[in-house]
């Protein structure tokens, strides 16, 4: 097991008051495999994926929980010693490819400065890394592209020189934060192939943190629905797209075009309700104000995370069979 | 190559800047004058010569080649000391503006990089400053130093300091929430790498616009330091200086407080017409 996350939780604290927006979540990656973390915004997939980078930003913390990276624990690591693990051990690409390079240098100089960081190359062998790193993301004419200034490439340009920024110094742990969101259709495939390419060539771990279910089920082999800061269920690919358990989760792949039209084939589903304010979270379960089958029980309990069999979770009282 | 494209971009647009383009020939003549000043002066700035005392500048009557401008209260050059003035003016703008930007550049990125108590501790201590009236301070400091040409330099500079802090410390918070900081950090940049290689490189527009219009402002500082008899002494030919002397002959030879203080006009002029000009190019959205 490369990365193994337990009972992680993270709280800001802000002139309101305290909120968790990460409630106790555990999951784990193993090396060459790729955990998609689904939800909808605000429910604390980002601030998971820059929490094991110890990035949160204040006010936010990580209150309780241990990070797992290769058995050493990087919540207890220094600072310094947390820089050495960040680019090298595990890297991160972003969902706005137009703002995630420096404007002011050069491609050459951005790549050729993660690969000065951490491999401690120099001169020409660190020239002909960089370019190597450009090729391997299929950027035609490597050696052009390192004198030219982002402002140049289109989009999906520069979301593969991130990828191959990311990827330069074969990082055991990538997290891809909405890597493709903000591309369209074709050029997003193309990086999802990209993204699955490098990984099996460098057997990378990938956290891949996205709302879209089509690409989850391009790119995953273990899905994790996340709702409130809490795993509500969590298991194979298979498993959750055979067989969601959750009525959240139910109610995302209803809501997908192709399935969720309803009988009078006017409208498509859409899960009732808003998402609860985190400062004013329901009693029991987070969802049970947007359930349909929600009954007294859900509303004074919270369910626990119970293993259905095979490795499929699931924290819902009505899928665990109790009513 | 491909970075001259976009210097050319501005170029083209500056260009295009007519009022612009006039400031930039009149600083160009400064820096012309104030690079070949002893071969573009014809007479010793401090030299006198009683016997030609007040004469007028050539195109008036009594004027005589070859005092072009006329002489002073003590015979000397009016020309010659305005040409060794521009040298005085380029090196106080330089190193007021040195200075300014040096610290102004530290706190300001401290304090917007870091934010919290860092930045609440180093904006007060600027917002202390700025409720001072500048001259006020200046001349406080200078009378600490004691009146000198360099005293005043150091007092404008450290005068300026709060303005450039907040210039610096507006962009860094504009810039730090960008993703291409997270992506450093996220590669393992130290804090002082991403504040002086990664952040303030991206802040540089509006920080060469206020050094540019701080020239004009610290030009005409000093000159009024001067003009007190705080900053540069007699003989040096600083403008500033020349007016104040020149303030008892204003009846019998006003050209002797005219060009001095018609030099002055021009450079400030110049200095802000340029940096309007840059402020267009570099940054659109910073225009009013």
């Amino acid at each position: 097991m490369l990365l193994d996350v337990k009972n992680l939780k993270i709280s800001f604290h802000t002139d309101k008051g305290v909120f968790n927006a990460v409630n106790g979540i555990s999951f784990n990656i193993f090396a060459g495999k790729t955990l998609c973390l689904v939800g909808e915004s605000g429910c604390g997939k980002s601030v998971t994926a820059l929490s094991l980078l110890r990035l949160i930003d204040k006010p936010g913390k990580i209150t309780d929980g241990t990070i797992l990276l290769e058995n050493k624990d990087l919540v207890l690591l220094s600072e310094r010693e947390m820089r050495n693990v960040r680019g090298k051990n595990i890297s991160m690409i972003f969902q706005e490819p137009m703002t995630s390079l420096n404007p002011s240098y050069t491609i050459g100089s951005q790549i050729k400065e993660v690969l000065r960081l951490h491999k401690n190359l120099k001169g020409k062998d660190l020239k002909d890394t960089a370019i190597n790193a450009l090729a391997l993301v299929a950027i035609p004419s490597p050696k052009e592209i390192m004198g030219e200034y982002p402002f140049k490439l289109s989009g999906g340009m520069r979301q593969r020189v991130m990828i191959a920024m990311a990827m330069a110094c074969s990082p055991k742990l990538l997290i891809a934060d909405e890597p493709t969101t903000a591309l369209d259709v074709t050029i997003q495939a193309q990086v999802l192939t990209l993204i699955k390419k490098l990984q099996s060539r460098e057997n990378t771990a990938v956290l891949f943190i996205t709302h879209d279910l089509g690409v989850v089920s391009e790119v995953a082999d273990d899905v994790a629905v996340m709702y409130m800061g809490e795993i509500v269920e969590n298991g194979d690919i298979q498993s959750i797209f055979s067989n969601p358990k959750h009525p959240y989760t139910q109610g995302l792949f209803y809501s997908l075009p192709s399935k969720g039209i309803t009988k009078d084939k006017s409208k498509l589903f859409s899960i009732s309700g808003n998402v609860p304010s985190i400062f004013d979270l329901p009693k029991g379960c987070a969802f049970w104000p947007r359930c349909q089958y929600a009954k007294s029980v859900c509303k004074e309990n919270s369910p626990l995370l119970k293993d259905m069999g095979d490795g499929h979770y699931v924290s819902c009282f009505k899928a665990q069979g109790d009513f | 190559m491909k970075k001259n494209s976009l210097l050319l971009e501005y170029y083209i647009s500056f260009k295009k800047n007519k009022s612009a383009v006039f400031g930039f020939y009149v600083i160009f003549i400064l820096v012309i004058f104030s690079i070949f000043t002893p071969f573009i002066a014809p007479f010793d700035p401090v030299i006198q010569d009683l016997s030609i005392r007040l004469t007028p500048p050539i195109f008036s009557e009594g004027g005589s080649w070859p005092h072009l401008l006329g002489t002073d209260d003590f015979g000397r050059d009016l020309f010659s000391r305005i040409v060794y003035g521009s040298r005085i003016s380029i090196m106080i703008g330089t190193i007021s503006v040195g200075i300014s930007l040096f610290f102004g550049l530290i706190l300001g990125s401290f304090a917007g990089f870091y934010g919290g108590s860092v930045d609440a501790v180093i904006m007060r201590f600027v917002d202390i400053i700025l409720s001072i009236p500048a001259i006020m301070l200046a001349i406080l400091i200078v009378a600490i130093l004691g009146p000198s040409l360099y005293n005043a330099m150091i007092a404008i500079g450290v005068v300026g300091i709060p303005t450039y802090a907040r210039v610096v410390r507006a962009s860094v918070l504009q810039e730090k929430v960008k993703e291409y900081v997270v992506a450093s950090m996220v590669s393992g940049s130290s804090s002082a790498r991403l504040i002086f290689k990664v952040i303030l490189p991206n802040c540089m527009a509006p920080i060469i616009v206020q050094s540019t219009m701080g020239f004009a402002s610290a030009i005409l500082e000093a000159a009024g330091l001067s003009f007190l008899s705080l900053g540069a002494q007699p003989p040096t030919p600083e403008w500033g200086a020349m007016l104040a002397s020149s303030l008892r002959y204003i009846t019998i030879a006003p050209w002797m407080i005219a060009f001095p203080g018609f030099a002055i006009f021009l450079t400030v002029l110049g200095f802000n017409l340029v940096g309007d000009g840059l402020m267009d190019v570099l940054d659109p959205k910073m225009k009013d």
